[in-house]
């Protein structure tokens, strides 16, 4: 598909292509590795450093070992190094970072930092150092090369079976495209996962809803295919490739949550997942902008996930112990586009619903998060015009976009009762554009 | 019936008139999309189901299985059996009534019924003497006798026979065996076009408020039925020409507007027994609670399309019901002048009368379409529909078939 929608990014991949893009220092976007059944969690074997005052080093190399890690011996190259640096609380311990440079040089995969959560930190030294290793981590995402990502997990008090299901994530290729990023992983319990959980997707005909059906169907999840009924033909084909089932709704009509919950409710005993992914654009300057053009955006993109949320936490039955809220934002939403202050508003509005949620929504066990992709290949950025669409592409560290699997992997990721401890988080799937970075 | 059908829902294609946007799609391409968008809605992807039956009116040598070579091509397991029946307008109530039989008697526990034609993709027969060659032609073993046999050929049998929307034993078509009917029972032009505007306006009005979005998969991008006319008055309809009836003694009061089109499209529903739809926790709209066909000598003057004259009385009978028993009655809208002349033939019985909101109230074949295989199939899961939204109630459904045929049924909720 991105050999498809990308012909620059194929063409340097050819012989001829390699040498010209060398010679002129054109930019040369890797091939990604991708999830594939079957798959290992690392093509490679990793290393896991434990920096001064290191505590997750231990369980940190059990887990990796579970998930049929070899751990490196000696100077061999490296598919992810993982670095604690939990304990770092002095500058003098920052001079610690500098010891990575050989293992950085010898790794092509997976870059993976933990740190701790800087806001919980009160000595002031010690809150600078590990909100410093945000600046390190980006950093170090731009000059990784041949694909390698680089992130950071801010470990909580308490972070258990998130905080693996994190190391699994980051690690693997599933996230392929998440570079440069932060995300604070707290504890939370998992629920027991229901045999045949559910899981709803809005705006599922096509783009990043019909790959996340796809994503969250092969963990075992009946997807309940949400769209308007003018997209049936489409849905029917999403849901029946899923096994999954459709439901027609236009998501901005008065009686939609209603609907929503008691479709939910009645035929399915609640929904474990709700990904609010339905979205539109209606692109133009502000001061061209007309009310429908406005509104229309706002309904769809954020009033729409404001009262079916709503709906489903107030109706009986209409989710499942332990379930899952994930609205798709837009790193337009959070760095703002020319063109798009409707759009913007309501992607930034949703980083303040999962915000606000997050906290009420614990307390009932449930959580929320927003997933933010950056330029990703869908219809809607080939319709865009060649030069902006090319800078969009080329303008993140992995210098191409990114496709809706990626998108829809990190979402099907929160979307695993493991993933309990992320919660009111924006996970930005953007390859660190640097757009909103 | 020891325990009754459940009718969960339906699924059909829009409607579209023949020619126009279904034009390169076979009767069997369109019965896949309906099966297609009702197992999506289901969720039977992978699922064995009892049995699909279907048909089509207009039928091709080739599709001698098409349903169950539709089967193959949807997501339900391919393990599903299927048949194909073939009923004329019937037939996609008469495989629910087959398939709901077979429920009734335990034998199976969940099917599809419905029907598909394509009036675009008819099937055309050549000249029986070419047909004769050719056969001769494939038969022969020498080169002398492959050319005796092409020495038969005459330019003339090169011309190929459509299909006739005649009777084969009248001749007549269908439209001028109903004219016949309406001057019978003094059926007027007004009645006719007022019931014609009634069924655009009703159909409008159920699209509006969102009635056909869990009973419609759009289908190469149609959305909606292209027959339908929002904007049609009795003023635009009263000044049609009249196209049946013109030799007749009497006011021809048939025209284009007030009978149906040829169509294309395909229509199904999904029927179980109550014990399967909770173990999915399927709600159900209503049971198929009983039907009855009947048939009509029309070749000696019977009226062609009145055997559901004949049909509803020993339904009713056998269930100790009048008209008034019942709080919705579709009637197949083949011809307006077909659902008036019915309902006065019904009164006449001593039936009883239907009151205009209980009658057709979405709107039916005449501003839908009427591919004749799905009809049934429609009507049925649009009636079931509405029994769920009044929350109960019994609504009677009657479909006039060619060759003197007709089928009347009878659904609770």
């Amino acid at each position: 598909m991105s050999a498809m929608s990308d012909p620059y990014g194929s063409f340097v991949r050819t012989g001829p292509g390699k040498l010209l893009a060398a010679r002129t220092g054109l930019p040369r976007p890797p091939r990604l590795r991708r999830s594939v059944p079957g798959q290992g969690l690392l093509d490679g074997p990793a290393a896991v450093v434990g920096l001064p005052g290191a505590s997750r080093v231990d369980e940190t190399t059990l887990w990796l070992r579970n998930a049929g890690v070899r751990i490196a011996r000696g100077e061999e190259p490296l598919a992810a190094l993982v670095v604690d640096a939990t304990g770092l609380r002095t500058v003098a311990d920052l001079d610690e970072l500098l010891t990575l440079a050989p293992l950085f040089r010898r790794t092509t995969g997976r870059v993976l930092v933990l740190s701790a959560v800087p806001a919980t930190l009160t000595d002031p030294e010690a809150r600078a150092v590990q909100q410093g290793l945000e600046g390190f981590v980006r950093s170090l995402g731009k000059e990784a090369r041949g694909g390698t990502t680089v992130n950071l997990l801010r470990v909580a008090e308490g972070a258990g079976t998130a905080l693996r299901s994190a190391v699994e994530f980051f690690c693997s290729a599933r996230s392929a495209f998440v570079d440069g990023q932060p995300l604070v992983v707290g504890p939370g319990v998992p629920v027991v996962r229901r045999d045949r959980p559910v899981a709803v997707v809005t705006g599922a005909a096509q783009g990043i809803g019909a790959a996340t059906a796809q994503v969250l169907a092969r963990s075992g999840h009946h997807v309940v295919c949400v769209d308007v009924a003018a997209a049936g033909e489409k849905l029917a084909a999403v849901a029946n490739s899923v096994a999954g089932s459709t439901l027609h709704l236009d998501v901005t009509a008065a009686d939609a949550p209603a609907a929503l919950a008691t479709h939910l409710a009645d035929r399915f005993g609640g929904a474990d997942v709700v990904v609010h992914n339905a979205g539109i654009t209606r692109d133009r300057s502000f001061v061209n902008l007309d009310a429908a053009a406005w509104s229309s955006v706002l309904a769809v993109n954020l009033g729409a996930p404001v009262r079916l949320t709503t709906a489903l936490l107030e109706h009986d039955g209409a989710l499942a112990p332990g379930a899952r809220f994930v609205c798709l934002s837009s790193i337009n939403g959070l760095a703002g586009a020319k063109g798009q202050t409707n759009y913007a508003t309501s992607k930034a509005g949703l980083v303040g619903l999962v915000e606000a949620l997050a906290g009420p929504l614990a307390e009932r066990g449930l959580a929320v998060n927003a997933v933010a992709p950056g330029f990703i290949e869908t219809p809607m950025t080939a319709a865009m015009p060649p030069i902006p669409r090319e800078l969009g592409r080329r303008t993140s560290s992995l210098q191409q976009g990114g496709l809706p699997i990626d998108v829809a992997e990190a979402i099907g990721w929160l979307a695993q009762p493991d993933a309990a401890g992320i919660d009111g988080q924006v996970l930005r799937v953007c390859g660190q554009n640097l757009l909103g970075a | 019936m020891s325990r009754r059908a459940a009718i969960i829902g339906g699924n059909r294609t829009p409607f579209v008139r023949a020619g126009r946007r279904y034009a390169q799609a076979s009767a069997q391409d369109l019965l896949v999309a309906a099966l297609d968008g009702l197992v999506a809605r289901y969720g039977l992807a992978g699922e064995r189901l009892g049995e699909v039956v279907a048909g089509a009116v207009l039928k091709h040598s080739r599709d001698l299985n098409l349903t169950r070579e539709a089967v193959l091509s949807t997501a339900l397991d391919p393990a599903t059996p299927a048949y194909d029946v073939q009923q004329a307008c019937a037939t996609g109530l008469e495989t629910a009534v087959l398939v709901a039989n077979k429920i009734a008697l335990g034998q199976v526990e969940a099917g599809i019924a419905g029907g598909t034609d394509s009036a675009s993709d008819a099937p055309l027969a050549v000249d029986d003497g070419l047909r004769r060659v050719l056969l001769d032609l494939s038969r022969a073993r020498t080169p002398g006798a492959r050319l005796a046999a092409l020495a038969r050929l005459r330019p003339g049998q090169l011309r190929p026979v459509p299909p006739r929307n005649a009777e084969a034993r009248t001749g007549l078509s269908m439209g001028e065996h109903a004219a016949r009917t309406a001057l019978e029972f003094s059926v007027t032009r007004r009645a006719q076009d007022e019931l014609a505007l009634a069924s655009h306006q009703k159909l409008a009005a159920a699209y509006e408020r969102g009635f056909f979005d869990d009973l419609l998969t759009p289908y190469l991008g149609v959305r909606r039925d292209d027959v339908l006319r929002p904007d049609t008055t009795l003023e635009k309809l009263a000044a049609l020409e009249p196209v049946f009836g013109r030799d007749l003694p009497g006011e021809a009061t048939m025209t284009a507007g007030n009978s149906t089109p040829l169509t294309d499209g395909a229509a199904v529903v999904l029927l179980a027994s109550d014990e399967w739809a909770a173990a999915r926790r399927l709600p159900v709209l209503a049971h198929l609670v009983d039907a009855e066909t009947a048939a009509v000598d029309h070749v000696h003057g019977a009226g062609l399309l009145t055997a559901p004259v004949v049909a509803a009385p020993r339904l009713l009978q056998r269930h100790g019901l009048s008209l008034a028993d019942f709080d919705l009655v579709e009637v197949h809208e083949a011809f307006a002048s077909t659902v008036l002349a019915t309902l006065a033939a019904w009164e006449a019985d001593g039936l009883g009368t239907v009151p205009s909101d209980r009658l057709n109230v979405t709107g039916s074949s005449l501003a839908t379409g009427h591919p004749f295989a799905a009809t049934g199939a429609r009507l049925l899961a649009t009636t079931a529909k509405l029994l769920h939204e009044r929350g109960g109630g019994r609504a009677l459904i009657s479909v006039c078939a060619a060759g003197g045929q007709g089928i009347v049924a009878i659904v609770e909720a």
